[in-house]
């Protein structure tokens, strides 16, 4: 039997990151799988009401642990919290989302249990602790390679894509306490420049638009069509490292992986790097000038055509339709 | 005031290779694959290179853990520039706590001020050295290191350092891909910090650079000499390929492309 | 015997392989297609240490072996053979004062190439004398310290540009080739003018003039060996360049296999890939086994000046054999896109024309079988 803790995000507002109800499922797999119970750690100043909205998704502890020294959310305070609370419940598996935090603060906290970690893992294998594995990518997703960790205490981050949102499902307790004050900072954020969009974010909207080369920069057509359909804006890494889109909208296996319902890739060549981003897509549509490109070879629907012409059309088509 | 920097040239295959799972599933077919320097760890010694360039000289020390075919990785970073290189030899399986042990005692046998390290390998895409370093060290960690600028622009090409040291070398401003936005931090020094892809471009290896590698030194060690124990604590149990995604169909115009997702695909 | 590059080689085709391929090939249509002269990218050459490779060692160079150049010159073609060209412009010119100039000269005359980005052109051929390199026109009259230069040079690459010029001129044009004497020319002396860019068929983003000499009073110093040496000096500097030469076919043509190889898998016709179908496979097997072999008849003509033989034999087979070579597999590449192929929006026909000049320059392919049937046929 072991239990599992799943550290909690929270968005710059204070509010829940929904990708940790995505890593919430995971740790209910896993406790399923080991008999073990489900705990979260919610760190912050003020750390209550996260974690009461947290225990309504099938958590049974939910730990909230303030401290002043947790207002911010750095590697080098979450770790020592979240290994001291980890050793406190005996837990077996200690987990995050695979966000930017997640992958920040999960190795921190791994180093700090002389734990090994699976990153980025996409399921659960085995049916007991025994002989319990992850599923995790290699090779930019080429391969995907079964792991088994030979620690005590085991740690993973968990592809949001791959693991539903949990759902709600009666309330777990909220247990406080306070994580202690390391003897130095070592780092602190100064400014947070946000990406702003009236947009739905990335990694969490149904339907997404995405820019390639082949827009030349004149992301216009590729908004419009964005906004009609109510979907978020990606780009492929060429437009990022052009400077032509803010790196927050890179699509791939270096930026954000996503799989929503719908994809609409525009002048978009579809390297391997941008397809291991949006492989996991429901429906993908590819619209390409150049009909050789490797994006039509995974697209369910291929539009061979100048994205300037047809990007307008298809906005005026789903327009009519509404 | 000079400053001396470690960084890391991991051996691993091309971006471009064709990666396909051997017939016992256990590993990869090695015929025909090229290998290079990881991409990222490149983008470390760059940046590493240009500290040691505005701030009045110093050393850049490239470290890489493997067998003796990592001298290639090693040698690429000299010719880049880097002043000279360690070798921890060791053939076999290879995980992320094993590299981070060898790497701590590196550092504290070679006292730098800063460590720049990719922050993933592109084989194994675990995203952990850096971080497992930075515990184990007690340093500060500054992952995904970014910078406002793009790839095209000026300080880009006039190739100035993205990671601000202050003037009293206490703290070091790293910029940060964080999710939503770009994030400013401050770390005290010593520093880990691990490199995303916007950092900077690097330099190619000139070939009077690549001449004058020849003759720099490279440092040999081993995990037992160091004191590590190179157990793997991550075993690959099998590989496979992901099911492959079929190609659809083409569609002649804006029409039938809204039919077919209305009515076939169901998603507008 | 050991057909493997080393790791020294390797990591020199590394830089060459990624400047070719992100930095030339990137831009080898838009020059092309304008004629402009790629300064920039010539410049990024220059400061990688992918240019003046023969310079030696004592005189600033890196001074790299002959099987080195060649490997780098396959990438750099591979890239864009127009812009190899002139890269590979500023060896060829350099070469004769690196094989016959005094320490003084090399000092004066190759030293500033490795301080400074700088160009240099190859003088040779006139508008009456090509093949017949003896039949030359250009004269040097002795006046006191100078010579007195009057007479023509024709499709002179990077002439428009360059900052120091190795002519070929005549004494006295009675004796032919005994009557041949090398010049170095600084700057743009009085009496000197370049002409207008050539519009060619291929490699249009090397630079092409013509350029004329009027009473041009050159220094006596500037003489590369003795008077009637220029013949010997032009030669030996031409069997230097052979396999670079060569290298630019294998690289023109890997880079049409290439394309071809990734056209054919994608393009469906009868409803599977072009791949499939025999004819196209044989044109694919003959384009991959001539390059190899151009390419091993290359390293052996490197390999042997890098031994310090004569490789006038085998540089002459190496540079007749690729360049026809390339033509053949350019050709064939345009062949499998068929009508997309003919479109200038596809790369394979630029590779087409830019071979054309392979079999051209430096020695037409008929004077290279001339050379071997010379050299086969010669003595008892």
């Amino acid at each position: 039997m072991s239990n599992v803790l799943i550290v909690v995000e929270a968005q710059p507002d204070g509010s829940l990151r929904k990708a940790t109800l995505n890593a919430l499922t995971a740790g209910q797999q896993l406790a399923s799988k080991t008999g073990g119970e489900l705990h979260a750690v919610v760190l912050a100043k003020d750390a209550a009401a996260l974690a009461n909205t947290v225990k309504e998704y099938g958590v049974k502890v939910v730990h909230a642990g303030s401290a002043p020294h947790l207002a911010q959310f750095t590697a080098d305070v979450v770790a020592p919290a979240v290994a001291e609370l980890a050793t406190a419940i005996k837990a077996g598996y200690v987990g995050a989302a695979a966000t930017q935090a997640g992958r920040d603060v999960m190795p921190r906290i791994a180093a700090r249990l002389k734990a090994a970690m699976a990153s980025e893992i996409l399921g659960v294998v085995g049916a007991s602790s025994a002989d319990l594995q992850f599923t995790r990518p290699m090779w930019a997703g080429a391969v995907i390679a079964t792991v088994k960790l030979s620690t005590a205490i085991k740690c993973f981050t968990a592809r949001t894509t791959e693991f539903a949102p949990a759902e709600k499902s009666g309330a777990g307790e909220v247990k406080a306490f306070a994580p202690a004050a390391p003897a130095k900072a070592l780092q602190k954020i100064v400014s947070f420049k946000e990406v702003k969009s009236a947009r739905p974010a990335l990694t969490e909207a149904r339907v997404v638009v995405a820019g390639g080369r082949g827009t030349k920069g004149d992301f216009k057509d590729i908004n419009a069509l964005a906004d009609e359909l109510g979907a978020a804006v990606g780009a492929s890494r060429a437009v990022c490292d052009a400077g032509w889109q803010p790196n927050d909208l890179q699509v791939g296996q270096t930026g954000k992986v996503v799989a929503p319902q719908l994809y609409i890739a525009a002048g978009i060549s579809g390297a391997i790097q941008h397809i291991a981003g949006m492989k996991g897509s429901k429906t993908i549509v590819a619209i390409n000038k150049d009909g050789e490109a490797p994006i039509f070879q995974i697209a369910d629907y291929g539009l061979v055509a100048d994205l300037f012409k047809v990007l307008p059309e298809l906005q005026a088509a789903i327009k009519a339709a509404k | 005031m000079p400053i001396k920097i470690l960084v890391t040239a991991k051996r691993v295959e091309d971006y471009e290779s064709k990666i396909k799972v051997n017939a016992q599933g256990n590993g990869i077919v090695l015929e025909g694959l090229k290998y290079k320097i990881n991409p990222f760890d490149e983008i470390g010694v760059e940046e590493a290179l240009r500290l040691v360039a505005k701030h009045g000289g110093g050393e850049v020390v490239v470290a890489s853990v493997g067998t003796k075919d990592v001298h290639e990785q090693l040698r690429h970073a000299l010719a880049m520039g880097a002043t000279r290189a360690i070798w921890v030899n060791h053939a076999g399986p290879l995980d992320q706590m094993t590299v981070a042990g060898c790497l701590q005692k590196l550092i504290e046998k070679e006292k730098p001020d800063l460590a720049i390290l990719g922050k993933q390998a592109i084989d194994d895409d675990q995203n952990q050295v850096g971080q497992y370093l930075a515990e184990w060290l007690g340093w500060s960690q500054a992952t995904f290191a970014s910078k406002e600028e793009s790839l095209e622009s000026e300080a880009e090409k006039s190739k100035t350092p993205a990671l601000q040291l202050s003037a009293d070398a206490k703290t070091l401003t790293v910029i940060r891909e964080v999710d939503g936005g770009l994030e400013t931090l401050e770390c005290s020094m010593p520093c880990v910090v691990t490199t995303d892809l916007r950092l900077n471009q690097p330099r190619y290896a000139s070939l009077p650079g690549i001449m004058k590698a020849k003759s720099k030194p490279i440092e040999e060690h081993t995990p037992a000499t160091l004191g590590v124990d190179a157990t793997p604590k991550i075993t690959v149990t099998k590989m496979e390929h992901p099911p492959a995604r079929k190609a659809g169909i083409k569609v002649p115009d804006v029409a039938t492309l809204m039919d077919k997702l209305k009515n076939e695909a169901k998603v507008i | 015997m050991n057909f493997a590059l080393t790791d020294d080689l390797k990591a020199l085709q590394d830089t060459a392989r990624k400047f070719a391929k992100e930095v030339m090939r990137p831009k080898a249509a838009h020059f092309d297609e304008t004629e402009q002269f790629p300064r920039e990218i010539i410049q990024q050459a220059w400061e990688l240490g992918l240019m003046n490779m023969t310079i030696p060692q004592a005189h600033g160079g890196i001074e790299l072996s002959h099987l080195a150049q060649a490997v780098i010159a396959e990438e750099l073609a591979w890239g864009c053979s127009g812009m190899a060209t002139s890269m590979i412009a500023n060896d060829l010119a350099l070469l004769p004062i690196v094989l016959s100039g005094t320490k003084e000269q090399k000092e004066k005359f190759l030293k500033p190439f490795t301080e400074k980005f700088l160009l240099a052109s190859f003088g040779l051929t006139e508008p009456g004398a090509g093949s017949d390199v003896a039949g030359m026109r250009c004269t040097a009259r002795r006046e006191g310290d100078f010579y007195v230069l009057n007479g023509q040079k024709q499709w002179i690459t990077n002439g428009e540009y360059a900052d120091q010029y190795t002519i070929f001129c005549t004494t006295d044009s009675t004796k032919r080739h005994k009557g041949i004497m090398c010049l170095v020319v600084q700057g743009r002396p009085r009496g000197f003018t370049v002409g207008k860019h050539e519009h060619k068929m291929g490699q249009r983003a090397s630079n092409t003039v013509t350029l004329t000499f009027e009473d041009v009073k050159v220094p006596v110093e500037n003489r590369i060996g003795q008077e009637g040496e220029g013949f010997i000096v032009a030669m030996n500097t031409l069997d230097n360049s052979r396999p670079l030469t060569a290298m630019f076919a294998v690289g023109n043509a890997r880079a049409a296999m290439e394309h071809a190889i990734d056209y054919s898998k994608q393009r469906q016709q009868f409803g599977k890939p072009i791949a499939e179908f025999q004819g196209v496979q044989f044109m694919i097997a003959d384009m991959a086994s001539e390059i190899h072999a151009a390419r091993l008849l290359t390293y052996e003509s490197a390999w042997r000046l890098d031994a310090g033989e004569r490789n006038t034999l085998v540089s002459s087979y190496a540079k007749r054999f690729a360049a026809d070579m390339a033509m053949k597999a350019t050709t064939d590449a345009v062949q499998i896109f068929g009508g997309y192929g003919y479109s200038r929006e596809y790369p394979v026909e630029k590779l087409m024309r830019d071979a054309k000049l392979i079999q051209i320059y430096e020695g037409t392919s008929q004077v290279q079988r001339l050379v071997i049937a010379r050299e086969l046929l010669k003595g008892s």
